[in-house]
This record gives C-alpha cells, sequence and structure tokens, in this order.
C-alpha cells in the first residue's frame, strides 16, 4: 500500500477508486467509504460553506449535515446523471444556503479577510485544491461582470432570484438569463481538459 | 406555457436561488422533464465548480470524527438526530424531503439501474486496480488501450463504444500461440472499462468481435479491435 507522507486517520485504500465507485460503497453504508468522501471533499465543502455562512460553527454544521444527508442518499446518487462531486456539493451547498437564510447573515461584498489556507495533512490535496481555485477564479473573470455578479450573489450570497432582481433592480428575468448564461459560459471555460486527464486519452496510431 | 416558464428556473435552481414555494413547483415539473433533468445535470456542474474558488482553509479536525460518529450513530438508531438540532428539526426534516426529491431525480428508474451500476463499478474498480499496480503497462490503440499488470491480468478501456445490436454482445480474446480464447462479454458506452477473464501473457494479442448474446466459444466476426501485448517503442 503506498504510504502517504504523514498518516491519516484511516488507510487510504481507497486511493484508487473513483468518486463515483466510493459513493456506491457509501451506499452499502460503508463508513470507511464516508471517512474517504470526507478527505476528498471536505475541505472544498468546509471552504464553500465557511465563504458563504462567514461563522466557522455555522460552517461546520452546513458540511456536516451535507455529508450525513449523502450518507443517507447515497442510494439515491446515479453516476450517468452527474459526478459524485457535484452530487455532494450540492448536499453541502443547500445546507449552507438554507442556514444563511435563516440566520439572516447574507452579505453582498466579498470576503475581506483571506483566508491563508492551513497547509493540510497532504500536500498533493493543497495543490490539487490551488490548482482548481485558480483555474475557477480564472473563469469567473473571464465572465462578463453582470452575469459574474449574479452568480456570486446567487451561489455565495444566498439570495435568491426575486431577491436578486430587487436588489439590483433589474426585471426576473434578466437575472433568470443572466443565470443561465453565466453558468453555460462557466462550463465552456472549464471545459478544458485538466492536467490528469490527458493520460487517459489513447494516442492514435500504434497497434 | 407554464412549463416554459419552469425550463427557465433551471440555472436559478441549480444555484439554490429559488424560493421555497418556486422551488417545490420546479421539483415537480422536472420529475417529467428529461429536458431539464439533463440540463440541471450540467448547470449544476457548473455551479458546484464555483466551490472551488473559496479559499479553503482546514476545517477543524473534529469536525471529521463527528461527522463519523453521527453516520455511526445513525445506522445503529433508528432516531438520529441530536439535541441541538431538535429546534429546527421540523425545518430541517422539510428541506431534507425537499432536497431527497430533487435528487431523487439524479436516481430515476433506480431498481434496474442498480444491478447494472454495481456490476460496472466492480469493474470498474479492477481495472483501476490493475492500472495501479506498480510495474502495469498500458498499451494505446486506435479505440482505446490496453493495461496490463505485471501479474499478466489485463483489461481494455475502449472509447466510445456503440451498444451492440439487439441480441448480440461484445466478446474479448487473447490468443497467445494458438486459437483465441474466450476473456469476457461486455457492453457498450461512453467509456468502457473491461477486465479480461484470462491472463495476457507477454506477446499474446487481445481481440474484440461482436457476437450472438451469451457470447461464443471462438471468435464468428472479424475482430474490430486487435492489440498486441509487446512493448511500444
Amino acid at each position: 500500500m503506498p504510504m502517504g507522507k504523514t498518516p491519516r486517520l484511516m488507510p487510504r485504500s481507497f486511493g484508487h477508486l473513483s468518486d463515483e465507485a466510493v459513493v456506491a460503497m457509501l451506499a452499502r453504508s460503508d463508513e470507511s467509504a464516508l471517512a474517504e468522501l470526507y478527505d476528498r471533499f471536505g475541505r472544498a465543502a468546509y471552504g464553500l460553506a465557511l465563504r458563504i455562512l462567514r461563522d466557522e460553527k455555522l460552517a461546520e454544521d452546513a458540511v456536516q449535515e451535507g455529508f450525513l444527508a449523502a450518507w443517507r442518499n447515497a442510494d439515491r446518487f446515479i453516476p450517468e446523471r452527474g459526478r459524485a462531486s457535484t452530487w455532494l456539493l450540492t448536499l453541502v451547498h443547500r445546507r449552507a444556503v438554507d442556514l444563511v437564510r435563516r440566520e439572516g447573515r447574507r452579505r453582498a461584498e466579498p470576503l475581506r479577510e483571506s483566508f491563508e489556507p492551513a497547509p493540510s495533512e497532504s500536500a498533493e490535496d493543497d495543490a490539487w485544491l490551488r490548482i482548481e481555485r485558480e483555474r475557477v477564479q480564472w473563469a469567473l473573470k473571464k465572465l462578463p461582470d453582470q452575469q459574474r455578479e449574479a452568480l456570486e450573489l446567487a451561489y455565495y450570497g444566498g439570495f435568491t432570484q426575486s431577491e436578486l432582481a430587487e436588489r439590483l433592480g433589474e426585471p426576473v428575468g434578466t437575472i433568470k438569463s443572466r443565470m443561465f448564461t453565466g453558468l453555460a459560459r462557466l462550463r465552456e471555460l472549464l471545459g478544458e481538459p485538466r492536467p490528469g486527464e490527458a493520460a487517459w486519452k489513447p494516442t492514435p496510431n500504434t497497434t | 406555457m407554464e412549463a416554459d416558464a419552469q425550463h427557465d428556473l433551471t440555472a436559478a435552481y441549480a444555484l439554490d436561488a429559488l424560493e421555497p414555494e418556486e422551488a417545490r413547483r420546479y421539483e415537480a415539473h422536472l420529475a417529467r422533464c428529461e429536458r431539464c433533468q439533463g440540463e440541471l445535470a450540467e448547470l449544476s456542474e457548473s455551479a458546484s465548480a464555483l466551490a472551488y474558488a473559496a479559499d479553503a482553509p482546514a476545517p477543524p479536525p473534529e469536525l471529521r470524527s463527528r461527522i463519523l460518529a453521527q453516520a455511526r450513530g445513525e445506522r445503529a438508531n433508528v432516531v438520529p438526530l441530536r439535541p441541538r438540532w431538535a429546534k429546527p428539526l421540523v425545518a430541517v426534516a422539510a428541506l431534507a424531503a425537499c432536497v431527497a426529491l430533487g435528487l431523487g431525480l439524479w436516481a430515476s428508474s433506480l431498481s434496474n439501474k442498480l444491478d447494472r451500476r454495481e456490476a460496472e463499478i466492480k469493474r470498474q474498480q479492477r481495472v483501476a486496480q490493475i492500472l495501479a499496480e506498480p510495474g502495469s503497462r498500458k498499451i494505446s490503440f486506435s479505440r482505446g488501450t490496453l493495461v496490463v499488470g505485471r501479474s499478466g491480468d489485463g483489461a481494455l478501456v475502449l472509447n466510445k463504444l456503440a451498444p451492440p445490436g439487439a441480441d448480440r454482445t461484445y466478446e474479448a480474446w487473447v490468443a497467445d500461440q494458438g486459437a483465441p480464447q474466450p476473456a469476457g462479454l461486455f457492453e457498450g458506452g461512453k467509456a468502457v472499462a473491461v477486465p479480461l477473464d484470462r491472463p495476457v501473457p507477454q506477446g499474446a494479442t487481445v481481440m474484440v468481435t461482436e457476437e450472438k448474446a451469451g457470447g461464443a466459444a471462438s471468435p464468428t466476426q472479424t475482430p474490430f479491435v486487435i492489440v498486441r501485448n509487446a512493448s511500444q517503442s
């Protein structure tokens, strides 16, 4: 078994499995699969929840509820319908948005205090999260301002489309179309292959 | 008209930007609308990518153990909620029901897919194991890659293989200084991972043909994949 640089609480015997395969094990109430899923996505989930809630305790609650929802509903996940990471982060996002609405802590301003990302247990995780962050931030910057604003206020701010329409003084239809166009454009921008994916493409003309 | 109005809500739903009542109506529509299901899958992927743009400080280590402990408790107990969740219990339960409803659509036509999914995941796991073996080799060819572990265990990874005809199947073969031997049946798909039932010695050839459902004892068709387990220069 490959040894990580630092020991984890659980051996990484799942290291070779796809996220989707881990969720399939979760559906069989395999607790170590939940641990694995947390090790893969706990940090991204917490970062997201913290960005929305701006409160560490509430962010922890959102992450906890999101992962437990995954635990309870893993049998409903179908790989053909989307990635496991999307499924899980959607669960956490819903919890966070629900909490932020209930607590009335929505804020429109971007986070000023930049968290100095604490080094995690694995340098690979750090590097990967940094690459992903830079990639998505790059794509967000490429969006027209109004689209980016609509996406950020909705996704990080927890504002509904009606609230956004009121806040920005635009018809709801305009907000809808900014959200749609923004997400579709984001998809295109993010559609470029990631470094790891190249390895899976066959190189032609050898037999 | 009503349906059109619902189609328009897909992006907002993907961003969790609908009022609760709007979200309920949209979910009811979603259950019947394949177009929205497909679009939602795509837009949700973009939306969840936004999660990664946030700075990600490490969560406190206790969070992990707390989640695992509660999950363990839920498996053992019928009523799992901790006291501190007791107050918003109704809201949480209602939300959970909404989420379950929405996400249930990820799982439409659940039951008959489950077995196939399990089998497919087992295959993927097996192929991933072979790939992860130290010293495994990958031989690329026009339609995919042949992977052979050091032990001789082999797997084919094929790209975009249309499903076989009705009452037909794909069959893999391994030929090593003799007639090709059956090495497993499989279906098509966007990416097909096929662990081979038979070891692939150095110099052996792996082939794929389309055969009658149930497979054949020796190939009856011209192979459309022929790849040799030889060192690539």
